[in-house]
């Protein structure tokens, strides 16, 4: 399982950043809550990708690995936040369209 | 190396097909096979051990949340979704325009690539690390799981009151 | 195990002691820790610095091998961390009604009070990520407490918004990684220093700057910080505005700047324009807003930029200034939310076109808000003037003449707009409907005495407080 790290370096620095750019679309773009978490998902994978990239062509593996569970132990917790506070949302507004969150003004 | 070509590509192609999906259910099993490819990434450069939490925790757990707050939500009507889908399309069908461009741009600009990397071959294991260098993440780990607990506590409890 | 974990430790182990099911007397029992233990924190800051940056817990060692990093900045911020948290306890404890509410609050703040004593402790970039989440969850949660739909949308805002701000973070932290093989402040550090100009590098260093300035709610990234403060409930946005956002964002931007990253040119050039940009917006937006609540958030924007600005003179007496901004800032405009609480108790609203004249029902309010009010426009003798001065003096002295005109000059407009709000509150006739109206309760009028005196008092005593607190901050340049 030889990996060519200058090759996979390259490849990394074209996929990050797409995905990058597809997460920010996403959340630019949406008017759904939801999707606007999916779009935060999608940015934390390609954060994961990256830190699990780092710590291969560092040989630091070992050390690698336990920030990478660290950082998806904290992004289940503030997506289990966030759906507590889109369910509550939903029960007021009965609807998940950002575009309807207008009582905040000034 | 063609193989992680292809894994990447596929992460890529799922990561858009989650963000253009028109139901939000699919958009969330596009989510999950992101998280299984990225797992399987992870297998191939040698860390094992954040795969099977990717695998277990990502793919499994935060689709299954994604799943019950999607089915919590009111599902629309045909009509709804209809008009939704259409507004959907209007705005979303630049996204794979915007990723063309970037792919081309990146074929064009030639970006250089000189970063030296510490290569720091370390031979202590993960739990090792974890357990010494990291304890601190630990805690911060315990504290962050007790405030998720209390957070759906908070915010559901009042949900079910009623 | 150093002593100061115990700092961090010591919290965790009492919210998991007192949600047991052990009934409801231990409960109560929570306020009664966290006022103990903010008052021990304050008591060994202030006596036993020594202690605390160096006592080791030699029979503990084996089993918790943490390292953390105390010096003077941190200390500062261990020392004002309990007081707000304090205010915020009183405030909660006294105007939440529901009983089960009142301990869920509690132990939130206990929780945010760990993230936020952790947080100035780290050595390492990633536990500081770990531990900014920390709080930043804790406050998602307390936004939303009572899940009306405002603090609701509020609480949604601030969650988009700090997740792109951690997920920027956390792509310089990869970055950095790769450099340095390691993720310690002094490794990645070193790897800056011995990088020469690589362009991978500068990229994350200004993504990580960016990342804490949406944190730090610096004005072209602000979106987020009137929505969650005005939102929040009372006791919440004492903590928000007093403390986490302080250490959450400029805390953390110091000491990344100072240890760290060290100054360059352009990141000064930066600092200092977005520095100034936030004094004046925050400034021009809090002079139409009717929302008290809203009013004092956007000065908050205008006061953190007067923090960012002195920063960016990269000078060791603008360090302090920042830092002494800081501490000031925290005691004042916790006092100022302290007091827009009383008001929104006693009158039931917060709009200051329908209030007037409240300062004859509630005069201890109308004064105490006075104090703090000066004190942000930076009146002599009060605490503020003298931080706004060093901070004047280190601009001037480092060159930056235009900065400095800029800063005394939105001075002139925190003052108007806060005499605005004064008079449309405090002064003039009583309207007919307020006629009745009462002296809010001893739990929310307490903390504002409270920072009010701390306010009069470091103005007084200033020389004393900047040659213990602020002016030892220097040394972390070197």
């Amino acid at each position: 399982m030889a990996i060519d790290n200058a090759a996979l370096m390259k490849l990394i620095l074209i996929f990050v950043p797409l995905l990058f750019i597809i997460g920010f679309f996403c959340i630019i773009i949406t008017h759904n809550m939801i999707r606007a978490l999916i779009g935060l998902e999608i940015l934390t994978k390609a954060v994961t990708l990256l830190l699990v990239f780092a710590g291969y062509i560092t040989g630091n593996m070992p050390f690698a690995q336990p920030l990478v569970i660290t950082l998806i132990i904290i992004e289940v917790v503030i997506i289990a936040v966030t759906a507590g506070v889109i369910l509550n949302v939903f029960k007021h507004n009965k609807s998940l369209d950002v575009r309807n969150l207008r009582t905040l003004k000034g | 190396m063609y193989i992680d070509l292809v894994l990447l590509s596929l992460l890529t192609f799922f990561s858009i097909w989650a963000v253009m999906r028109g139901t939000l259910l699919r958009a969330a099993i596009a989510l999950a096979l992101v998280s299984i490819i990225l797992s399987i990434i992870m297998f191939r450069l040698g860390s094992a051990l954040a795969a099977v939490f990717e695998l277990s925790v990502c793919a499994g757990f935060i689709t299954v949340l994604f799943m019950s707050v999607i089915s919590l939500t009111k599902p629309m009507n045909y009509v709804e979704t209809m008009e939704m889908t259409k507004g959907r399309i209007k705005r979303f069908w630049y996204l794979p325009v915007i990723v063309l461009l970037f792919l081309a741009g990146l074929f064009f600009l030639n970006i250089p690539v000189h970063f030296k990397a510490q290569n720091i071959v370390s031979l202590a294991n993960e739990r090792a690390v974890l357990w010494n260098l990291r304890q601190f993440d630990l805690f911060g780990q315990v504290v962050v799981l007790l405030l998720g607990v209390f957070g759906i506590v908070i915010l559901i409890k009042s949900r079910f009151e009623e | 195990m150093p002593v100061s974990f115990l700092l961090v430790l010591v919290p965790l182990l009492c919210v998991i002691f007192a949600n047991m099911p052990l009934g409801k007397a231990v409960k109560k029992l929570l306020f009664y820790f966290v006022l103990l233990f903010s008052l021990a924190q304050v008591y060994l800051v202030v006596c036993y610095k020594d202690l605390l940056t160096n006592g080791t817990i030699y029979s503990l060692t084996p089993v918790f091998k943490v390292s953390l990093a105390i010096d003077s900045l941190s200390l500062l911020l261990l020392l004002t961390i309990p007081i707000i948290t304090v205010c915020a306890l009183f405030i909660g404890w006294f105007t939440i009604k529901d009983e089960v509410q009142k301990y869920d609050f509690t132990s939130m703040l206990l929780m945010s009070l760990t993230g936020m004593n952790g947080l100035v402790m780290v050595n390492d970039i990633f536990s500081m990520y770990v531990f900014l989440e920390i709080v930043a969850i804790s406050s998602f949660i307390l936004i939303a407490f009572y899940t009306d739909i405002g603090s609701l949308e509020g609480a949604f805002k601030y969650i988009i918004l700090s997740a792109v701000a951690t997920i920027l973070m956390l792509t310089a932290i990869a970055v950095f990684f790769t450099a340095a093989g390691d993720t310690s402040f002094v490794s990645i550090s070193n790897a800056i220093k011995g990088s020469g100009r690589n362009t991978f590098l500068i990229a994350a260093m200004s993504i990580f700057v960016g990342g804490l300035l949406i944190k730090g709610g610096i004005a072209p990234f602000h979106g987020w910080v009137a929505d969650a403060y005005s939102s929040a409930p009372a006791a919440v946005s004492v903590l928000l505005a007093g403390i986490i956002t302080k250490v959450a964002g400029i805390y953390t931007l110091i000491r990344i700047v100072t240890t760290v990253f060290g100054f360059t040119p352009q990141l000064e050039m930066i600092l200092l324009f977005f520095g100034a940009f936030s004094i004046i917006l925050g400034a021009l937006i809090a002079m139409v807003q009717k929302d008290m609540k809203r009013m004092l958030a956007y000065s908050s924007i205008s006061q953190m930029g007067y923090i960012v600005l002195s920063l960016g003179t990269g000078t060791a007496l603008g360090i302090a200034g920042a830092v002494f901004h800081l501490f000031n800032h925290a005691i004042f405009k916790a006092g100022l939310f302290a007091n827009s609480a009383a008001v929104e108790e006693a009158a039931g609203t917060r709009d200051m076109d329908k209030l007037g004249g409240l300062s004859s029902k509630m005069p201890v309010t109308g004064f105490t808000s006075l104090v703090s009010s000066l004190s942000t426009a930076g009146i002599p003798p009060l605490s503020g003037f003298w931080s706004k001065l060093v901070i004047i003096i280190a601009l001037w002295s480092s060159g930056h003449f235009v900065y400095a005109i800029i800063a005394v000059l939105a001075s002139l407009l925190t003052l108007a707009y806060f005499l605005s709000m004064q008079r449309r509150v405090f002064f003039g006739k009583l309207k007919e409907e307020y006629k009745d109206i009462k002296e809010a309760r001893f739990g929310v009028i307490f903390p504002a005495i409270m920072l009010s005196l701390i306010t009069i008092g470091v103005g007084i005593f200033f020389f004393y407080v900047l040659d213990t607190f602020m002016l030892p901050v220097k040394s972390i340049l070197g």
